[in-house]
């Protein structure tokens, strides 16, 4: 009974999304998980005692934590930290949109214990999501406090000499020096920022990249919005992750879940950055969501619960959780979900 | 103190003693202030810390893996993670750093399978790894009164018995011509050679695997010298006694005390090595196995029995050259299962090896013909003979 009711709504839900792709975001239409949540006698179950969080799952050892105060960064903040920049308007009513980024060589503790000679923008990895509007003027002042040339070379839509490539443009900036990139924010989506210094694997292994918001003019629907971008890092330098995670610390969503609210909707900004690694993915638990690849369209590409992203690729997930309860999720690579790329979300309500 | 009873020579006002304590003492000083300065003038060291753990010995049990890890780098190594085949791992281990040379054990949770292969990979405090194959996961055996039983039982048929079985040619030996037991002889010391080889390129072996810090491949020709210049002393005290008593024959007993020591040091290693191997699960203890080392260790009595073939020694003598030779078969499998240390056991390798180049320098002597040659045709014969039926019979026992 319970089997033929989900399939014949996830029948219904694909031709919604097919057929009425423009009025995605304005018109509310049918999902599975709204279908679920009225399916459900008395929604999901609580969750597990926080002790025994990650038991009989891959975890660092018992009883040590990473010190996020000393890193100056908390991948639970890091979640919901969206950099707007400062602002001004032109004579013509523009909106000039500016961010001062610094490159920075830091000691980052990747994993309880474990130390990594990290290069950073802004002291964080990944660096600020940096986020604006379509069609306004971004102005990013970058300063190297590096030891090593550095740039910042966008994805996106942008003139030749603002790619943050060497021997074009302002080039490879040395330490000390710094230059400004200025550009349009275009096209809407969800892009990413890294370093494009030789030898590039290193630059980009070693944390200085960052995702880059451009919302579409007309905005996007209310939800609650989460960035994940995610990496991995070589701390033996044989060009292979030792430690896996979505921002930066292995295991930090198992220890502490993500807090959510059921029937709440949710929009996962997902970046994967992952060096040396050809793939990587995201799955999700319990449920499904729809994804908009590069997040510049307006219709789904399709309802999933699994995306595979190469270096750079990027997408945008959005699903509600119809029950309360505990769901993980994971690259679904089992060697990178058990080397710290794995997580749970928390859903009350 | 004692030495200020030396006479001062008469030459000189300053006495003999603080002359040579003097230098002694300065020297002293001047390590005592150059460690308290911190090393004037060199700085820091160049180069980030150098982590080197070596691994020690392996305990598997139903659901851990423990590692007894040994410091054999010049810094101190922190373990801060662990994981099993690129999966991160709960564990136990050392809280603060292991200093140099200090060992810790480390205790991983993996609900392991038998028969299968694990990576076990310690992340160090600086991002290092330090990998350790297991190659095949077999529970380790509990040291109880059982498993010392079982590994008593394993050194006397690998080592007991098969020479006490070549030890029962000794009648045969007494009615060969002088020329047919000279051959034998030469096979003997062909036997002894390649044992000789053998044990010392195994020593070598096992000394790649230990902690360089505690010399490395050099214990292997310590061990060896160590054991040759012991022997050599040995004889030479039991070679003045029997001297003093004239007893026809004493160098051929005592040559049959020699080699069954050398053989016997020579078991103590091979018994080590077949203990470590059982613990660790890389011995099958098949009926061949045993087969083969009752053949391969049957020369080896050949050996202690063919210097005493003129005489007529008791029975009990001949019991106790058996013994002599074979029995650390036994006690070297006790070590090896029990207490297994690479180092330890290249050094005893090496131990062996040496005893055996001294009991052969013993042997050579009784090659002599009646020209007084000692590499006649026929003891090159016997020599290589000996080596190859060594080789032959190795095939059987190849761990």
């Amino acid at each position: 009974m319970a089997r033929l009711t989900r399939r014949r709504l996830l029948a219904g839900s694909a031709v919604v999304a097919g057929t009425l792709p423009i009025l995605h975001s304005t018109i509310p239409h049918s999902h599975p998980w709204e279908h679920e949540a009225q399916a459900s006698e008395g929604g999901g179950h609580g969750g597990h005692a926080a002790d025994t969080l990650h038991d009989g799952h891959a975890s660092f050892a018992d009883g040590k934590t990473v010190d996020h105060m000393g890193n100056g960064f908390d991948p639970h903040e890091l979640l919901r930290d969206f950099d707007w920049g400062r602002t001004h308007r032109t004579a013509s009513g523009r909106v000039v949109r500016e961010w001062t980024l610094t490159a920075l060589d830091k000691e980052i503790e990747v994993a309880p214990g474990v130390s990594f000679a990290a290069w950073t923008y802004n002291g964080r990895i990944p660096g600020p999501t940096l986020r604006c509007r379509e069609g306004e003027r971004l102005r990013i002042t970058f300063h190297n406090g590096s030891t090593h040339p550095h740039t910042i070379h966008f994805h996106g839509i942008h003139p030749a000499e603002m790619d943050g490539v060497p021997g074009i443009g302002a080039g490879q900036i040395e330490p000390g020096g710094h230059t400004v990139y200025e550009f349009d924010a275009l096209p809407a989506g969800l892009h990413l920022y890294h370093c494009h210094v030789r030898p590039l694997a290193e630059h980009i292994a070693k944390g200085l990249y960052g995702a880059f918001i451009v919302d579409p003019r007309e905005g996007r629907p209310e939800a609650d919005e989460l960035v994940m971008v995610m990496n991995g890092f070589d701390t033996n330098f044989d060009r292979a992750n030792e430690l896996y995670a979505a921002n930066t610390i292995p295991f930090a969503y198992m220890h502490t879940p993500i807090a959510v609210q059921r029937d709440a909707p949710l929009r996962v900004y997902l970046v994967n950055v992952l060096e040396y690694d050809l793939i990587n993915s995201f799955h999700l638990h319990g449920n499904l969501f729809d994804y908009y690849p590069t997040g510049t369209g307006a219709r789904p590409s399709e309802l999933t619960d699994t995306v595979m992203l190469c270096q750079g690729q990027r997408g945008i997930l959005e699903w509600r959780f119809p029950h309360a309860g505990r769901y993980m999720f994971h690259a679904h690579q089992s060697e990178f979900t058990e080397l710290g790329w794995q997580g749970f979300f928390e859903v009350s309500g | 103190m004692s030495v200020t009873q030396t006479p001062a020579p008469p030459r000189s006002g300053t006495p003999t003693w603080l002359l040579g304590l003097g230098p002694l003492l300065l020297i002293l000083a001047a390590i005592g202030a150059f460690a308290a300065l911190g090393g004037p003038g060199l700085g820091e060291r160049r180069g980030p810390p150098a982590e080197e753990l070596v691994v020690e010995r392996t305990v598997l049990k139903p659901g851990t893996i423990a590692l007894t890890v040994r410091n054999d780098g010049p810094d101190a190594v922190t373990i801060a993670q662990a994981q099993v085949n690129d999966a991160f791992v709960q564990f136990t281990g050392p809280d603060g750093p292991i200093g140099r040379l200090k060992s810790a054990v480390v205790t991983v949770r993996q609900p392991w399978i038998e028969g299968e292969a694990y990576e076990v990979v310690l992340l160090t405090s600086t991002g290092g790894t330090i990998a350790h194959e297991i190659a095949v996961a077999v529970e380790t055996p509990e040291n109880d009164a059982s498993f010392f039983g079982l590994m008593a039982l394993l050194g006397v048929y690998v080592g007991v018995i098969p020479i006490a079985l070549g030890m029962l040619w000794l009648p045969w030996l007494r009615s060969v011509p002088p020329a047919a037991l000279r051959t034998i002889m030469a096979l003997t010391i062909g036997l002894l050679t390649f044992l000789a080889i053998d044990a010392t390129l195994e020593g070598f072996e096992l000394a790649g695997e230990g902690a360089q810090s505690f010399g490395g491949a050099a214990l292997v020709p310590v061990g060896a010298v160590t054991a040759f210049l012991l022997l050599s002393g040995v004889s030479s005290w039991l070679t003045q006694r029997h001297r003093a008593a004239q007893a026809a024959g004493a160098s051929g007993a005592t040559l049959a005390l020699l080699v069954a020591v050398g053989i016997g040091l020579h078991n103590l290693g091979e018994g080590v090595a077949i203990g470590a191997a059982y613990a660790g699960g890389a011995l099958a203890l098949g009926a061949f196995l045993v087969v083969g080392f009752a053949i391969h260790n049957t020369t080896e009595g050949l050996a202690v029995v063919a210097p005493v073939a003129h005489l007529r020694p008791s029975l009990r003598r001949l019991a106790l050259l058996g013994v002599i030779a074979g029995a650390p078969a036994v006690l070297g499998a006790w070590i090896g299962a029990a207490a297994f240390n690479a180092s330890l056991a290249a050094f005893l390798f090496g131990f062996g090896a040496g005893a055996i180049a001294q009991v052969i320098v013993q042997l050579a002597p009784s090659l002599r013909d009646e020209e007084g040659r000692i590499l006649h045709p026929m003891a090159v014969t016997g020599l290589l003979a000996g080596m190859a039926l060594m080789l032959a019979t190795g095939l059987l026992v190849s761990i």
